[in-house]
């Protein structure tokens, strides 16, 4: 038994961590350490250079423009990616809807859409959650009705992260109401310039409106649109939810965040003369953490042997999803300790780009609340933490 | 043995519940939030009148008798309100400053003042490098003949840029952190050389950050004895750590009772969502949670109220705090999850009340600070 990485696989590991080091725009990565927001821009900008590079989809196959990289490649990337704070892909159009076009969409549908996917021309967001679908996603009710060449689609969906920024949305639509739930539903790729969608922001307790609810009044929607077959959209998304769970660990990005709390606790005074870091149970803490990213790295590299030699992901992947979350949201508690009286302070708009105003509170400890409540939605989206807790009691313990 | 509310108590009780419950419902908040001054004068008005701003105080000073377990009744209904208006700035941190160091010509200046609705207090303790240590001061206070000169800067002052005096506490002489030389000044709010910025809190209620440029004050504008005014500070602070314990876990029951009604109306899967055993056993806990929080600031007033020993107060107020800052972790962070997206959206009021708590959690200090405090004294 060894974790150790190959000859081949370290060269690897160098050459991403040389490109990403030159490459990663430095002022994205100042504003990634400041936690101000990325913008649309920056964030297409980034991913365009990575797309020049022609390391913009390592999950994609290499005939659609993938890299071919084996599973272990395409780990070293993605925690070179966390380690630095470069952003990932935008995961609605890469790891979402393109894996479903691969799988089930035409040789029309595959052209029209997968190269302004991989390219970052087009953004695209998820259209799956309804106000009263959420963790029960098979009680979807927005509706489909075919009418000559056409889709008339009717409903709202909701929680659509970055539906701002997007010109298509894929969705699950209700094509037949007098069957199984799951047997009505339908996949649909909709224009969100068409005639009839409109937006509404929900702001959350951030003061920032990441996610949105989208109505749709008599949408005209090309039947050409719907991926596969009528009424087998369900066995589509669930293909994607195994996607979306695939790097959901977030061990990297815990390692750097780790880093930071070390950083910023030796330069915060304990108010009696010495420093964070001098205090053991502060300290203690930190090593709690550090010790759970260890053991969370390694059920993620066991998953990663496993599937190296050929095993599917299973159940396992709702492990990284839980432990990753919730150790996500305990160092967000950490950061929000540090800054303490600091974190007091709502100004949402000193996190913005071009904040032109006399901050408030030393570096990032006035936005350690805005991340902490931000990030409660871990262990809301992607499947609840107890829909993953389902999952791993049934396929798992066979209970 | 008899836990029960004495009559004048009960009525004290329902006067604050039934003004939140008819005038203080989720939408009115957010109007004062966003009103300019972030806190309604016409209610700061109607508390006067109702007698709720005498509570703070002794009787010999003309209040209603400055009961630690009347405050807490009060906080608790404010918490559940997620009241902004700024009554334990004004009311319990400055009137309790004037209150314990003040000579008898300041008290009767000021406190029938506060009483009437007539005077907002805001009180700068805190500093960058402070953290919760309140006798960590580097704010300096040079006396030089009848005059003083101010010079600093304070952090987290609660209600400061609406207050008309601030009780700047600062350093006369010694070093840092030395229990000695720190005396309270009262300053006024628009005396050269104070500026104050601004800003709403997590919580919505309104605080500054005040910085102090050669402020020249009188010398008869010190509280008490020139470089002891520490022990009166933390007596104070400690009266106003369990009135904020109090607002939280009057918060976390409001947090508590509306996950419960919404996991009955919620529906997935066909049924409401409180019919899983998963998610029944999790209310369950933090209604445990609340119990314990409840309680344990119920002792920590009782205590203050009756206890003779300074430091079993001390103890029991850390107790408190301590214990409530982990009654919020749990109990605010279930709150959310149980509602789902629904709960992390600025609509919902059970995310403001998530935002409040976590505000409240560091108030005075954290649970590590406190439960170190425990241990020391």
């Amino acid at each position: 038994m060894n974790a150790d990485f190959t000859a081949e696989e370290l060269a690897f590991e160098s050459e991403v961590r040389e490109f990403l080091g030159a490459e990663f725009p430095s002022e994205y990565r100042d504003k990634v350490d400041a936690n101000i927001r990325l913008s649309k821009d920056e964030l297409v900008n980034w991913q365009k250079i990575l797309y020049r590079k022609g390391w913009a989809a390592p999950n994609w196959p290499q005939e659609y423009g993938g890299t071919g990289w084996s599973a272990t490649e395409k780990y070293i990337f993605a925690t070179e990616m966390g380690l630095i704070g470069a952003p990932e892909p935008v995961p609605f159009g890469m790891k979402m809807v393109a894996p479903v076009l691969m799988a089930y969409g035409s040789d029309e549908q595959k052209r029209r859409f997968l190269p302004d996917i991989l390219e970052s021309n087009v953004w695209w967001c998820q259209g799956y959650s309804e106000p009263n679908a959420g963790s029960d996603l098979a009680s979807l009710k927005m509706s489909a009705v075919r009418d000559g060449d056409d889709y008339i689609v009717n409903g709202t969906k909701t929680w659509n992260t970055y539906g701002q920024y997007a010109d298509w949305i894929f969705c699950l639509v209700r094509t037949d109401n007098s069957v199984k739930k799951q047997e009505g539903i339908s996949f649909l790729l909709i224009d969100m310039h068409s005639a009839g969608v409109s937006l509404k922001p929900i702001y959350l307790l951030d003061g920032y409106p990441e996610v949105n609810e989208i109505f749709f009044d008599e949408v005209r929607v090309p039947a050409n649109n719907l991926i596969g077959e009528e009424n087998k959209g369900w066995t589509y998304a669930k293909v994607l939810l195994t996607h979306e769970r695939t790097n959901i660990s977030g061990v990297p990005r815990g390692k750097r965040r780790l880093r930071a709390l070390k950083r910023i606790a030796s330069d915060t005074d304990d108010g009696f003369g010495g420093n964070m870091m001098e205090n053991s149970t502060f300290k203690n803490k930190l090593a709690e953490t550090e010790i759970e990213l260890q053991a969370l790295e390694y059920v993620e590299l066991r998953t990663l042997a496993a599937l190296s030699v050929g095993k599917a992901p299973g159940p396992e992947s709702s492990i990284l999803k839980i432990v990753g979350t919730e150790l996500a949201q305990k160092m967000d508690e950490l950061f929000v300790e540090l800054a303490a009286y600091n974190c007091l302070p709502f100004l949402p708009e000193q996190f913005e780009d071009g904040f032109q105003g006399n901050p408030i509170g030393p570096g990032t400890a006035a936005s350690s609340a805005l991340v902490y409540f931000n990030n409660r939605k871990l262990s809301i989206f992607g499947g609840s933490n107890e829909i993953q807790r389902n999952i791993i009691s049934k396929a798992v313990l066979g209970l | 043995m008899d836990f029960s509310y004495t009559q004048e108590q009960k009525m004290l009780q329902e006067s604050v519940q039934k003004f939140v419950q008819k005038s203080y419902d989720f939408e009115t908040r957010n109007k004062i939030m966003a009103s300019e001054r972030g806190y309604s004068e016409e209610n700061w008005q109607l508390f006067a009148e109702l007698g709720w701003l005498t509570v703070a105080f002794s009787e010999a000073d003309g209040g209603f008798g400055a009961s630690a377990v009347d405050l807490i009744l009060m906080m608790d209904e404010f918490g559940k309100a997620m009241l902004v208006e700024p009554f334990v700035p004004t009311t319990v941190l400055g009137g309790g400053l004037i209150s314990a160091l003040g000579s008898a010509e300041q008290r009767a200046e000021f406190i029938p003042k506060i009483m009437e609705g007539g005077l907002q207090l805001a009180c700068a303790y805190a500093e960058a490098n402070s953290r919760y240590n309140l006798s960590s001061v580097t704010t300096t206070a040079r006396v030089n003949g009848d005059s003083v000169t101010i010079d600093g800067l304070k952090i987290a002052v609660l209600n400061g840029s609406n207050a008309n005096k601030l009780l700047v506490v600062a350093r006369e002489s010694g070093a840092r952190t030395d229990r000695e030389g720190i005396s309270v000044f009262m300053v006024d709010a628009d005396a050269p050389g104070v500026s104050i910025q601004a800003y709403t809190n997590i919580d919505g209620k309104m605080s500054a950050q005040v910085s102090f440029e050669a402020v020249k004050v009188a010398v008869a504008a010190r509280l008490g004895a020139a470089g002891r005014a520490i022990g009166a500070l933390e007596t104070v602070i400690d009266r106003a750590t369990v009135a904020v314990s109090a607002e939280a876990a009057g918060a976390l029951e409001a947090m508590l009772q509306k996950t419960v009604e919404y996991s009955k109306v919620r529906k997935q899967f066909g049924t409401a969502i409180g019919t899983f055993q998963a998610l029944q056993h999790r209310m369950v806990d933090m209604f445990i949670e609340c119990q314990l929080a409840r309680s344990i600031v119920i002792r920590a007033a009782m205590k203050l109220d009756s206890a003779d020993d300074e430091i079993e107060k001390a103890r029991a107020v850390s107790a408190a705090k301590s214990r409530v800052g982990k009654a919020i972790r749990t109990v605010s962070q279930e709150a959310v999850q149980i509602h789902g997206g629904i709960g992390m959206t600025d609509e919902m009021d059970v995310g403001h009340l998530f935002k409040c708590v976590t505000a409240l959690a560091m108030m005075f200090g954290d649970t590590d600070y406190h439960t170190a405090r425990f241990a020391a004294l």
